[in-house]
Order: C-alpha cells, then structure tokens, then sequence
C-alpha cells in the first residue's frame, strides 16, 4: 500500500493551466500586455532575459518591498555595532589616553560597517524572500530556455473554455509561437 | 550544450550585436579549456605550492624565518596585505559606483572586476592572519565572550580593520553572486551534461519572470548604494592603521583620501591586467572593445594624477610644515639607503600614467597592459615605502634605526598570494560567465517590430 507522501504536494505541483505566448519583439510583447490587461486578464508572468522598463511601465506593478529590507537591516545594523562597542567598552573598562570608557567617535567606524554588512544582508534576504519565492510559487507555470536567451514571454493563466480567445489575442499582438500549458 | 561544448571556434560577428550573440559569445568561454588556460592555471597553483611551503615552515620554525628585524616589525606581509585590498577596490568602483552613475561602458567589464575584488580580499585577508604568526588563536581577534572576560579594544583600528574588511568581503561576495544569478541562468539554458547540473543549481531557480525582476533591480540598486560608501570607508580604514600612530610618514590627514586613490590607481590597473589576457584567451573583442580599456586608461590617469598630488603634498608638507621629525622622516625616504624603492614608487605611479595623456597609448593595449604592470609594481613598492621605509627610518629614536631584507620568506608567501589570486581568478572565468550576460544586454537596443 503507497504511504501518503505530503511533501509531493509540496513540491511535485501540477502545471497552472493557460496560454505562454513567445515574444521575438520587445515592443510586441509590451503591446500584448497592454491588451491583456485591457481584457482584464490578471496575474501575468512576462519573462525577459533582461529587466526592461517597458516591460515594468506596462505591468505597472507596486514598487518591491524590498527597499524595507534594506532599511530596517541598516537600522539594526547601525544599533547593534553601538550596542556591540559600548557594551564591551563598560563590561570590560579600559582606559586609553584619559577618553571616557565609552567613546563614540571611534565607535562610529564599527556602526557604521554594521550599517552596510547587515544593510547588505538583508537586502540579500528580501530578495531572496520576494523574487526566489515568487519564483518557486510559479515554478509550476510554463517557461522556455529562450527567455533567458534573446525571447520575451507571456503567461496567461486560464482555463481551457477561455484559451481560443488568448490565444489569438497573443497571435495577433505579434507572437512568434503560442503554446498552451 | 550548444555553446561550452562547441568547438572553440569565435562565431562571426554580427553587423548588429544581437542578443543572441551575446548569450553564445560569452556561454562559449564556459567550454572546455584549451592548452595555453591550463598552463596559467598550472603556473597559478605552482606559485600557491611555493607560498604554502614557506607558510609551513613559517608554522614550524616561526616568524624569525620572514625578515623582521628591530624596529621594523610590519614588513612584506603588511605590505601584501595593503597591496591585496587595493587592488580589490576598483572592482566595486567599477561594479557599484559608475552603477549608479549609469555608465554603460562598465557592463562588459565589470564582472571580471567584481571577481578580481572578491579574490582580492580573499587574499588579502590572509596576510594579518600570516603576520600574527600563531595562526591558531586568529579567532582571538573576534569579540566573543570567554572565560577570561576579555574583549577587543574598539578604540583600536586594528580592530575597525578587521570589521571593514570582514563587511566588504561579505558585501562583495553577494554583491558578486547576486549579480551572477541571471547570468547562470542563461547559460544553464544552453547547458547539458555536468554543467547543466551545475548551473541548475547555481541559477537558484531563476527564470526572469517580472516578480523576479523587480526585486532583483531594486536590491541591486540598494546593493551598490550600499557598497558605495563600503568601498570608501575600506580603504580609510586601512590607511587610518598607519595614520592613527604617531610613526612620521604614517601620522597624516592626508591618508584616507589618499590611499583610496591609490587603491582604485592599481586596482583598475589590476583589472587591466587581467582583462588583456581574457579577451585573448576567450576572443571577446566584439564585446571588450578599445573603448574600454580608452575609459579604464582614463580612469588610471585620473587617479593616477590624485596620487601623484598626494606624494607631492607629503613632501611639500613634510618640508614647509617644519617639523625637523617629519622633515627627518622624508629626508630618509628620499635619499637613505631604500631611496631606489622612493623613487620605483614615484616614477611608476607619478610619471608613467603621464604617458596615458596620449590617445594613442590609451588605445594602444599592448601598451596598456605593459603599463599596468608597471603601476603595479609602483604600488607595491608605495606600500612597501610606507610601512617598512617609514618604520627602518623612524626619526624619533634616530639609534634605533636599521635595515630590514625581506627572506625567501618572505618572497615565497607573497609569490603564493598572487598564485592564489589568480587560482581562484583562473577557476571562476572558466566556470562562470566572466562578462556579465545580462548587463551586456542592457546596453543594445532591444529588438523591436516597430509595427506598434
């Protein structure tokens, strides 16, 4: 008798069901963005093998959450290099050239690279956390080895009732080829 | 594998530089290596036998093998140390800063620059750990609690060192790996076999889907903005190692800006030098044109001519400031017995990259890369005149002064760090894109119907 295996769910996903349109033109596949939004369909996965800003203007999607990563890593960054030179300074006093126990300004050097490593480490986290997660939630969704190469996609997630229709939208924008998934 | 495992033959180029080239162009020096790599790499790991041979005695019979001698106890390893972290500069100068600025022409080469950092540093933080000499208790420089209930001295910069140069290493490194991402990925495309595999995993799963994009473009940015001030305060922090003594010839306000000049003067020196040889070897004239090197000669002569400025300002200072120590100091460094180290430093660094005044000689590679090593060599030896000149000459206790020769020792370790750099450098171009893929694309115009 075959056991229940969770984890299969977890990472053997079935393939989202829709329509990937492959793009040879930039300003094809931008126009078909714009035509797909205009029919209301949502959720788009473009593919581009390099960040455009056509592409972006026409998805018009929020600012990446990102930059807060990079924030509040500074700030912790910043506390913890003055919380790290003060505290060590009084648990263990030793004074050099008469200056209080606690100096600040040396101490600004050490805040300040705590700043950059944790700044720098945890804009590494965000993006780790937004982009690999949103890759690996739309790892079920189809992609081509051209994209990475010189091929703009579109992904249109859809049933197959809704699929003619997407299909000849993408067609008629310019796609090179259409494939459903 | 359509690229890496084609033969090495260089595809003609296109009348337009297409994308598609790009990929093939770039993914093809990922193929198997030729005769001339192997040689390099061979000739890398034989001078890191001969640095590991030396550190082992070094373990054995200790620090009395290297050449220290009263009162000149940081000698060649600080120096390497100094030289390393240079060096490793201009690759976030190149890689960050002119990112923000925008400047196109960075993309074909910063990689190769980025890499050379990351390398740079690693090697560079070997030589403190080298110079402790009972390598064992290296952890005793990291505040750690312990049984003793002691800590580091934060008013030390020793101590600031140890921080800057743990942080830019770690910076860099993502820095490096982050931007490397998409590149893998395009190759993994174009992949089969074993490399497939690896790059499988290498690409962590991306796919450049537009959620990916957008974070990435932004962390990115956020990356260089701040690795910008990193780079800067690295190289401070080292000069401020010298400059927070009271030694004449260290003791100066002029350091920070000035060693960060000089760092960038020989790491884009540096990248020159490796670049020359990269192109060749992988045929990537199409995309490492003339222009760039044009623009990393300029970079040379800027920063050259910012050191030249700095040495002027010592000597005049040291001689209007009428101080008769420091006066004493400089006097020694000029005209005492390491005056021919002086004077390697200045012409290299002062009056050769005059020479790139000239539009022929900045086009000139061949020219380039004889220069580059030159400045190299200046820059070593301006390091070398810092700390040992600075130190054999102490003007303060005139009765103490001596003379220092460094030991085959000496001469061994440093010839294992530059095997070391280039082991390291040599693996990652043959197994990783060495010019970005996707930032090279970014630069082309994009393919368009024009039917919209």
């Amino acid at each position: 008798m075959a056991l229940p295996n969770p984890l299969k769910e977890l990472f053997d996903r079935p393939p989202t069901p829709g329509v990937l349109g492959v793009f040879a033109h930039l300003d094809s596949a931008v126009a078909a963005i714009r035509t797909l939004k205009a029919g209301g369909h949502r959720d788009l996965t473009v593919y581009s093998p390099i960040p455009r800003h056509e592409l972006e203007e026409a998805l018009d999607q929020p600012v990446s959450p990102v930059r807060m990563f990079t924030l509040v890593g500074g700030i912790a960054g910043c506390t913890a290099g003055a919380w790290l030179t003060l505290w060590i300074s009084y648990d263990w006093p030793l004074v050099v050239g008469g200056k209080p126990v606690g100096s600040v300004p040396p101490y600004v050097v050490i805040m300040f690279e705590m700043t950059i490593l944790f700044g720098a480490l945890s804009t590494l986290l965000g993006i780790a956390f937004n982009a690999l997660m949103a890759a690996r939630r739309r790892g079920t969704i189809a992609y081509d080895p051209r994209f990475s190469n010189d091929r703009f996609g579109i992904f249109v997630p859809c049933g197959a009732d809704r699929a003619p229709g997407v299909e000849s939208l993408l067609t008629g924008s310019g796609a090179e080829e259409v494939r459903r998934a | 594998m359509t690229a890496p495992s084609a033969p090495p033959s260089v595809p003609a180029a296109p009348a337009r530089v297409t994308y598609d080239y790009v990929t093939r162009t770039i993914a093809r020096t990922l193929g198997d290596p030729s005769r001339g790599y192997y040689l390099l790499l061979g000739a890398a790991v034989g001078l890191l036998s001969i640095g590991i041979v030396c550190l082992l005695f070094m373990l054995r019979y200790g620090l009395g093998l290297a050449g220290y001698s009263h009162p000149v106890y940081w000698a060649v390893f600080i120096t390497c140390f100094v030289f390393w972290v240079g060096i490793a500069h201009s690759g976030t100068l190149i890689s960050a800063i002119l990112f923000l600025f925008r400047s196109g022409w960075r993309t074909a080469v910063y990689r190769t620059a980025e890499a050379m950092t990351v390398f740079a540093v690693m090697t560079a933080g070997l030589f403190p750990l080298i110079h402790i000499g009972r390598q064992w208790y290296f952890y005793w420089l990291i505040p750690y609690p312990n049984d003793s209930g002691l800590w580091p001295n934060f008013k030390s910069p020793l101590i600031w060192d140890e921080f800057a140069i743990g942080t830019y290493f770690t910076v860099s490194t993502c820095f490096l790996i982050l931007g490397l991402i998409p590149d893998v990925a395009a190759v993994r495309d174009l992949a089969t076999g074993w490399r497939r595999k690896l790059y499988d995993i290498t690409a962590l799963g991306w796919r450049g889907s537009n959620e990916e994009w957008r974070h990435f473009t932004r962390g990115y940015l956020y990356l260089a903005a701040l690795a910008t001030p990193l780079v800067l305060s690295v190289h401070s922090v080292v000069s401020w190692d010298f400059a927070m003594a009271i030694v004449p010839g260290w003791h100066a306000t002029i350091f920070a800006p000035y060693f960060v000049a000089g760092a960038i003067y020989s790491g884009v020196a540096m990248v020159i030098t490796l670049l020359v040889p990269i192109r060749r070897l992988f045929s990537l004239e199409v995309l490492i044109t003339e222009h760039h090197f044009e623009n990393l000669a300029k970079l040379c002569l800027l920063t050259g001519m910012i050191v030249g400025y700095a040495y002027t300002a010592e000597y005049f200072i040291a001689w209007f400031g009428g101080n008769p120590y420091e006066r004493a100091a400089f006097w020694y460094r000029a005209f005492g017995p390491y005056w021919w180290a002086s004077w390697t430093m200045i012409i290299c660094n002062a009056f050769l990259p005059q020479l790139l005044w000239f539009k022929k000689i900045r086009t000139n590679i061949t020219a380039l890369f004889v220069l580059s090593i030159f400045v190299n060599i200046g820059m070593w030896f301006e390091r070398f005149v810092i700390i040992v000149v600075s130190l054999a000459g102490e003007p303060y206790s005139p009765w103490t002064n001596g003379g220092y020769n460094p030991t085959w020792a000496d001469w061994g370790v440093m010839a294992g760090s530059f095997g070391w750099f280039f082991m390291w450098f040599l693996l990652f171009v043959k197994n990783f894109p060495a010019v970005s893929i996707a930032e090279v694309k970014e630069v082309l115009a994009p393919p368009q119907a024009g039917r919209h």
